[in-house]
């Protein structure tokens, strides 16, 4: 039931056990797509007030990031780290805890993952690269873990803490580049630059098209979308982390550990966000630098949100915003808009789709209790 | 090298101390009646970034502060509007609608900055005024008493919210909507109305938090110039147990550990400047931890109201 999420304090959300129809999958994809025209649309008036023919500046947007192969290649590199991080805020959500703390969760899993590269550089491929992912996912993972225990032992809002996570984990990223990490071949040349040592090409993850940065990271994204999917709706781990967010109350009485159940999905999405920032090392940087996080992390909240919640739900929103980001910077070219709209307009879709789900949900509410009342008169007359 | 524990040094850290805790006790004493009438505004420091970009601008323009101040509180007072819609009307869940008004706070005033403004500049805002004989005691004078009028605002508001919290009706509606918000209703109190006033008043304050720090403390404008501050506000709340009391204290505490940093660096100590910049977010997360006053909560904080339903 995606979006139930929103209203896991309204009893009536849980007892709707059947699985929508059409007309109400359309509700729930569609609406939320109309946030972000909705969105578009305040930002066109925006535009249009600093002087600015919005078409032209949306047209620029769309033909960067959809309108050649090097465009869309771009849009798909962005949108792999927003898909992860996409999916660990679904798992999250699911269980009724937000994970605002993607960004700190990138830089600690691109550390680690960097540590481990820069560190058994003579490693074979296949032996070093999934062990700089393990790496990267449970770096991300503790940093997960710590806002998710904090919650279950001291009822410390997660939202709060992971915001301040990542201030500390920014810092400390500035700490390590300008310090212990920082480049020996800037410290030789004298530039000083904030960014690491280039990671060892066995570390690399393999380009899918020549002149691209697209990379292998796509296939390892969308391999954990399908694995999400099957987490969430076929393990009990999975099923008791559904039933936390939709009712917690229900869940304490059947004997579900709720706070540690949202402090396992914090540290699962922590980890999610880990790989994402790993993966974005070896496949795009090749080592880190500032600015790495590219602000994944809370573009990732927004494509959960657009995607329903639903792992697969999530691939396709993603895309899109990888496609945003990517076209944003053309923009900027075209027009003389600076990218930061993009924030904006993200901003304005989650205030759309957080204050819509009611809306959908009462709709939908409605048709079913229309279908109780329609049920036995249809048995009757058989 | 100055002496670190001077007379000197010391009066300037408590002197930066009061001029910082500023935009704190403006935004975190806003939140306390967003939070007492039940719903958590953490679109803050989004409001803070947009509200202070404006006042900025008005500055920049006209070079009339209270304008800038006065266009602060405008924009404070449409994005508390925005929330509360989505937050008390259309009932979306608190902590998702205020990220999306921090998303939106944060781009909104980028964009407007460099397409506006464009490079770093800086605006005379509010001149200090000293009060008279006040100011004239020795250490505590300058500290105390000469500082602007946004600063004297600030400390003010504790007192001021303290009363109408504690003596007036309007005080027991915020706090009885927040507690109990089936109760309130049956008894004739419409739980949206005083929802949407409190939450447009902590708006408004985060204005002028936003306004002091562009107007008040730093004189300019910068991408993302409240660097979370706004979130420090909201954790202010939990921390001081919903008392403006309570704020106060952890506003003064907050903004004691940044100017302690801040001079630490003036002081030129060796600490690397990214781990003095680490301390007041470690802080907020180990205050958040400890906060003992939890008992205090509002019962129905975070919770929609749907009327007839629970």
């Amino acid at each position: 039931m995606p979006m139930a999420f929103m209203l896991q304090r309204n009893k009536a959300a849980v007892k709707a056990p059947k699985k929508g129809d059409g007309f109400e999958f359309m509700l729930r994809t569609l609406v939320p797509f109309l946030g972000v025209f909705a969105a578009l649309a305040i930002s066109a008036v925006v535009l249009l007030m600093l002087k600015t023919n919005p078409i032209v500046a949306y047209s620029a947007m769309l033909q960067g990031a959809f309108g050649s192969i090097s465009g869309l290649s771009q849009s798909l590199v962005k949108a792999t780290p927003l898909l992860l991080v996409g999916l660990g805020v679904c798992i999250a959500f699911r269980a009724s805890v937000i994970n605002v703390g993607g960004e700190g969760q990138i830089i600690l899993g691109s550390i680690a993952g960097t540590w481990m590269a820069l560190s058994f550089p003579d490693l074979p491929s296949a032996i070093l690269i999934p062990a700089c992912m393990t790496v990267g996912f449970i770096a991300g993972a503790f940093w997960g873990f710590i806002p998710g225990l904090l919650k279950a032992r001291f009822k410390v809002n997660e939202i709060l803490s992971t915001i301040m996570l990542n201030a500390i984990a920014l810092q400390f990223m500035n700490f390590l580049l300008q310090g212990p990490m920082m480049d020996p071949e800037g410290i030789k040349a004298g530039t000083f630059l904030a960014q690491s040592a280039r990671l060892p090409e066995s570390s690399w993850l393999a380009r899918l098209i020549p002149r691209t940065q697209l990379h292998a990271g796509l296939y390892v994204a969308l391999g954990f979308a399908v694995l999400v999917y099957i987490f969430l709706w076929r393990t009990t781990i999975g099923y008791q982390i559904r039933a936390v967010g939709l009712n917690p109350n229900a869940s304490r009485y059947s004997g579900i550990n709720v706070p540690f159940n949202q402090m396992l999905s914090l540290t699962i999405a922590g980890g999610l966000s880990g790989l994402a920032g790993v993966i974005e090392v070896m496949g795009v940087h090749r080592r880190i630098l500032e600015g790495l996080t590219g602000g994944y992390g809370f573009t990732g909240i927004v494509a959960a949100l657009l995607g329903s919640l639903h792992p697969l739900g999530i691939v396709p929103a993603s895309v899109l915003f990888g496609g945003l980001l990517v076209g944003a910077n053309t923009m900027q070219r075209a027009v003389q808009i600076p990218a930061a709209l993009i924030n904006a307009i993200l901003g304005l879709i989650v205030l759309f789709v957080s204050g819509s789900a009611l809306w959908i949900h009462n709709i939908i509410k409605k048709r079913k209790t229309a279908a109780v009342v329609l049920a036995p008169v249809k048995d009757a007359e058989q | 090298m100055m002496n670190v524990f001077s007379f000197d040094v010391l009066s300037g850290v408590l002197r930066t101390m009061i001029a910082l805790s500023t935009p704190f006790l403006y935004a975190a004493l806003g939140e306390t009646f967003s939070q007492l009438s039940g719903v958590v505004n953490l679109g803050v420091d989004g409001i803070m970034l947009l509200a202070g970009f404006f006042a900025f601008y008005a500055v920049f323009l006209t070079g009339n502060v209270w304008l800038g101040l006065l266009a602060a509180m405008i924009v404070g007072l449409i994005m508390g509007l925005i929330m509360s819609l989505v937050s008390v009307t259309l009932k979306a869940q608190q902590g998702i609608s205020g990220i999306g008004l921090q998303m939106f706070g944060l781009g909104m005033s980028s964009l407007l900055f460099k397409v506006l403004v464009g490079t770093v500049k800086t605006v005379s805002g509010f001149a200090p005024v000293k009060i008279p004989l006040l100011g004239d005691i020795p250490f505590l004078g300058p500290i105390l008493f000469n500082n602007n009028v946004l600063v004297y605002g600030g400390f003010l508001l504790v007192p001021i919210s303290w009363w109408i919290l504690e003596k007036t009706t309007l005080g027991l509606k915020i706090k009885a909507v927040g507690q109990n918000p089936a109760a309130a209703d049956s008894v004739g109190i419409n739980v949206n109305r005083i929802r949407y006033f409190s939450v447009c008043l902590g708006a408004v304050l985060a204005g002028v938090a936003g306004a002091s720090l562009s107007i008040s403390i730093a004189n300019l404008f910068q991408d993302n110039l409240t660097a979370g501050q706004g979130f420090i506000a909201v954790a202010l709340v939990y921390f001081g147990g919903w008392s403006p009391v309570g704020v106060l204290g952890g506003a003064l505490l907050f903004s004691l550990a940044n100017s302690a940093q801040l001079w630490l660096q003036v002081l030129g100590i060796n600490v690397p400047a990214s781990l003095a910049v680490m301390l007041p977010y470690l802080l907020t997360i180990v205050v958040l931890t400890v906060a003992v006053n939890r008992g205090k909560q509002p019962a129905a904080l975070n919770k929609q109201f749907f009327r007839g339903e629970n």
